[in-house]
């Protein structure tokens, strides 16, 4: 008994120790900030995170009293907490529609800042890359018609490659996704069936296939999966070192996804002055037929004018310097005149 | 300790009434003890509320409409959980077969004799070190091994017994086998520890008697041992249950998260705790309540798989009371 005393009041000191501790810890961080330090935070889109995340870091390293933490949790997240005024700024795949924005007071300003495009992997043993898909074959593989790999429609589009005996298997995402929305968006634009059936959504009900957790997860899944395909962010094939399928475009070219072909691809809309543009099935010879903006939600009136004007300054820096590392990040830099036209727009945002 | 012992401690050293101090620490301790219980009790039912609350407007809408119909689709608002309750229970049931298979025979091999008790010790604390690995490097071990190891032969069943519906699809990845196959392992530690306390604890008088009587060891293993301890095993095995229930994420990654409803051990499904993980992030209005129903009737399945198996457990136990003591 007289021990059991003893451990408890031992128990108090080393919890009182850790108390004060931790409140002299506190104390201490408190005391360095600086006044002039700003911090600016954001959550939304995860497709865009890698090159959001380099070009916040570069841009700390040159101004060190600006700093930018950007959670990548998903588009609808980062639109939920841009309207719960949690968060400095937000990013979205799918662009805000108007009912979403007439929710956050004083209004969004939606910037474009980077393009990418999405891209169909595929795992067939002894196949070549750039396999070529032609429009018919890919909608049919995610409905469930084109069930086997050598199916006369693919082996008409590619004379010359022995196709194996193999089962489809669509992989396709399982959690609700801004990339889900834009494939579908396509898949609709190019097939009636699609639209009738499944339609388009960040997430939908899929007629077959295997779902998967995440960018990362069907890049996981098609590698393990002989037969298998899936759509995915250009970034991700890169790292994972996943056969791409050249796409049949609008003009009927089979077009391998590359930058220049993203680029014409986004060359072939004029972006109007809300600066939402889809790009269901781009027209041009040369144009890559999956492509999406991705945009940075941005309040259009800020409390403080020292948050304004470093996310200003973050914006423009972007805009410029920042979009020559996109292509090697695996994205499709603005073309020019585009960003002429959203670094013009960021003066819509006041302090 | 009894109060003699106290009491006659102290007089050895310098006997004295506790101070006020020592009560105060006395009825503090006492009071926090009482507190604590309570507030994890008001937890659980808190949890329940607020799921209750926020799956209320979608109970009003769908009814039960919800758990018997089989869509998904959030774009045209129809909601069905039907596979995913399928699935919970399937993948659950074929993992606890597993688990227990492997489980209650890991625990007979190690409480009857059968190792220099040293080497019993290891192979205990390797087993129920299983318990520590993370979900998600369960999952990323069935994706890398286990499916590709199960392909082979699962396509070679498909073929050849196609028409036995267990068989009925291939196995193309994910899949309803690969899950549960990770499952029964991750519910193996649960499993093998609590057997094992159980069959430990069979009084050795028993195993005496039966040698006495003539079995062999086997006899006595499977005729006395095994019997005797049915209460605390039948314990792991719901324990087991309810912890392959509520398993998310190596199951969202190995089960194929789709809406199918089919008995096929190789067809890709999906369980009602993957479908929250994989939808919630990015819900919002409708689909948030629909989700909360879907957990508020995972954790019905929960609670009834818990009341049953407490249920069964009294009456074992009434049955081999009389052995045990």
């Amino acid at each position: 008994m007289y021990f059991c005393h003893r451990s408890v009041r031992c128990w108090m000191a080393i919890t009182s120790l850790i108390v004060v501790a931790i409140a002299g810890c506190n104390a201490a961080n408190s005391s360095t900030g600086g006044a002039k330090h700003v911090k600016l935070s954001g959550a939304g889109a995860s497709f865009p995170f890698p090159l959001y995340d380099r070009w916040f870091s570069d841009y700390r390293q040159l101004h060190p009293d600006i700093s930018i933490n950007y959670q990548g949790i998903g588009s609808g997240g980062g639109i939920t907490q841009l309207t719960n005024r949690t968060v400095d700024f937000a990013a979205s795949d799918a662009a805000m529609t108007d009912e979403e924005i007439s929710k956050v007071k004083g209004g969004v300003q939606l910037l474009p800042m980077t393009a990418g495009s999405i891209v169909l992997g595929y795992n067939v043993p002894d196949a070549p890359a750039g396999l070529r898909l032609p429009r018919d074959a890919y909608v049919g593989m995610f409905l469930g018609k084109v069930t086997k790999w050598n199916d006369p429609l693919i082996a008409k589009a590619n004379p010359g490659v022995t196709l194996p005996d193999l089962a489809v298997t669509a992989v396709r995402r399982a959690d609700s996704s801004g990339t889900t929305f834009v494939f579908t968006q396509h898949l609709a634009a190019i097939s009636d069936d699609w639209k009738q059936g499944p339609g388009v959504g960040k997430s939908v009900d899929w007629p077959v296939g295997i779902g998967a957790k995440k960018n990362d997860g069907i890049a996981a899944t098609i590698k393990q999966t002989p037969g298998a395909i899936g759509y995915l962010e250009y970034g991700f094939v890169k790292q994972a070192q996943i056969p791409v399928a050249s796409l049949e475009n609008k003009d009927g070219e089979f077009i391998t996804p590359t930058t220049a072909a993203g680029r014409a691809a986004l060359a072939s809309a004029a972006l109007p002055e809300n600066l939402i543009v889809w790009l269901p099935d781009p027209p041009g010879k040369d144009s890559y037929p999956i492509v999406t903006y991705t945009w940075l939600l941005c309040y259009k009136q800020y409390d403080d004018p020292a948050v304004a004007k470093a996310l200003k300054d973050v914006i423009r820096y972007a805009l410029t310097d920042g979009q020559k590392i996109s292509a090697e990040m695996g994205y499709i830099p603005l073309p020019e005149a585009v960003a002429k036209q959203v670094a013009a727009a960021v003066g819509n945002i006041k302090p | 300790m009894s109060r003699h012992d106290v009491v006659a401690a102290d007089r050895e050293t310098i006997s004295k009434p506790p101070t006020r101090f020592d009560q105060f620490v006395d009825r503090t301790f006492r009071g926090s003890t009482v507190a604590f219980a309570w507030l994890t009790i008001l937890l659980v039912v808190l949890i329940v509320l607020q799921i209750a609350e926020k799956a209320l407007p979608a109970v009003r809408h769908y009814g039960f409409s919800l758990i018997t119909s089989t869509t998904w689709d959030s774009n045209r608002g129809q909601y069905g959980i039907l596979p995913e309750i399928w699935g919970t229970l399937y993948s659950s049931i074929l993992g606890l077969m597993i688990g227990t298979a492997f489980g209650v025979a890991i625990a007979i091999f190690l409480s009857q004799d059968f190792l220099p008790p040293k080497v019993e010790l290891v192979c205990k604390n390797i087993i129920e070190l299983l318990a520590a690995i993370p979900s998600v490097v369960y999952g990323l071990w069935g994706i890398f091994v286990v499916i590709p190891l199960l392909r082979p032969p699962a396509n070679w069943l498909h073929e050849h017994l196609g028409q036995i519906p267990l068989f009925g699809t291939a196995l193309s990845g994910p899949g309803m086998l690969p899950a549960a196959l990770v499952l029964g392992i991750m519910i193996l530690p649960t499993i093998s520890a609590i057997s094992r306390d159980a069959l430990v604890s069979v009084p050795h008088k028993l195993k005496e008697a039966a040698l006495g009587l003539g079995a062999t060891r086997w006899e006595t293993i499977l005729g006395v041992v095994v019997p005797t301890a049915s209460t605390g095993i039948f314990g792991s095995m719901v324990l087991g249950f309810g912890r392959a229930l509520g398993e998310t994420m190596a199951l969202a990654m190995l089960v194929g998260n789709s809406n199918e409803l089919s008995v096929s051990l190789f067809s890709p499904g999906n369980t009602l705790a993957a479908l929250l993980a994989n939808h919630f992030p990015e819900a919002g209005g409708a689909e948030v309540q629909v989700l909360m129903y879907a957990a508020l009737v995972l954790l019905v399945i929960t609670l009834l798989v818990n009341c049953l198996g407490a249920a069964i457990l009294t009456k074992a136990s009434a049955r081999f009371s009389g052995i045990t003591k």
